[in-house]
């Protein structure tokens, strides 16, 4: 089953609950509302003909102009080779998301990613904490409008740039 | 008064005990295991059959606590500075470190990276740098070998001028 398919099954099953499907890219994906990303994820998790298995990856975009910070769930089924992307869109100011831990169990580290570097909070999340910079870290590094602090735990974090011309 | 040139038996010969006791530092400097990033790939060959460090006395040991150099081979993350002043204060005295590639000198082409320590001269003191991405075996061996002119030339025994604060 393409993804197009997958999209029209989604679409009659949880009517305006997915939109703008973009078929003629290399992955296709289309959106969820926020509210349904749960139940979508188990749906797709367990029907017999989707099958999705496999969270392949789930990740973050930031995109301060629009206000908002998008998610991104890549889909993946070994027993039908077919996948897909769900996107979901939040709020910048206040994301927060429901977690699909209990669908898949790698979630769980990569929602902990997603929360130390974008700073989404993942509403039932068992183990929130950030998972590779310190706990003591400052702000969330892979927004556009992060700042880096002065010093990092008593090292400085400044050094003349060595090409002046790389600096942002 | 019989001089004293050629009266000792041909086993024995003179020498300052300063430059016995340097050439016998300078001779089994015993370096720390320890790799960071593609560096310490280099830092492996170094120590491999073709350029073979053990021939200067330099042999890895996987302990602090016995080492006298601290090889800086690689990426430096500010999570990992902590470790790496830890791993410098349990190495006794006297101690050496080089700092081995662009990114432990300045922080090299992560040096704009949110997370990546700017040098490892912001916390222990660097002896020597090597330059380059990742540097040669041949010089990293050079690197070792100004360690040893450098503690050829340090005074234990008389206070000589040279030797205050000028080479520490």
């Amino acid at each position: 089953m393409d993804a197009k398919e997958t999209y029209a099954s989604l679409e009659k099953l949880f009517p305006g609950k997915v939109r703008d499907f973009k078929g003629d890219v290399f992955e296709p994906y289309c959106f969820v509302e926020k509210e349904a990303i749960v139940e979508i994820c188990r749906f797709l998790r367990t029907a017999q003909s989707f099958r999705f298995e496999v969270l392949s990856d789930l990740t973050a975009l930031d995109w301060p102009k629009e206000e908002k910070i998008q998610m991104v769930y890549h889909l993946f089924s070994y027993a039908h080779n077919h996948q897909i992307v769900l996107k979901v869109d939040l709020p910048r100011d206040n994301p927060k998301i429901a977690t699909v831990e209990e669908q898949w169990k790698v979630a769980n580290w990569f929602e902990r990613e997603v929360y130390d570097l974008f700073g989404v909070i993942f509403e039932g999340h068992t183990d929130l904490r950030r998972i590779m910079l310190p706990d003591d870290w400052v702000g969330f590094p892979l927004r556009k409008d992060y700042v880096e602090q002065e010093e990092y735990d008593g090292i400085s974090t400044q050094r003349a740039p060595l090409v002046e011309k790389l600096l942002r | 008064m019989k001089p004293l040139i050629n009266t000792l038996p041909e086993t024995v010969f003179t020498t300052k005990v300063d430059d016995l006791l340097n050439w016998g530092r300078a001779s089994s400097q015993w370096y720390m295991l320890f790799g960071l990033a593609c560096c310490a790939i280099e830092l492996m060959q170094t120590g491999g059959p073709r350029s073979d460090l053990d021939r200067f006395g330099a042999v890895p040991r996987a302990t602090p606590r016995q080492s006298d150099l601290m090889i800086v081979a690689g990426t430096l993350t500010y999570k990992m500075a902590k470790r790496t002043k830890l791993l410098y204060d349990q190495m006794p005295d006297p101690k050496y470190v080089i700092s081995m590639g662009s990114c432990s000198n300045c922080g090299g082409l992560f040096q704009l990276a949110y997370s990546v320590c700017k040098g490892v001269d912001k916390i222990v003191p660097v002896d020597v740098y090597v330059p380059g991405c990742p540097p040669r075996p041949e010089a990293l061996t050079e690197g070792l070998l100004r360690i040893q002119d450098k503690m050829m030339r340090e005074r234990w025994l008389v206070k000589a001028p040279e030797a205050e604060g000028a080479e520490a």
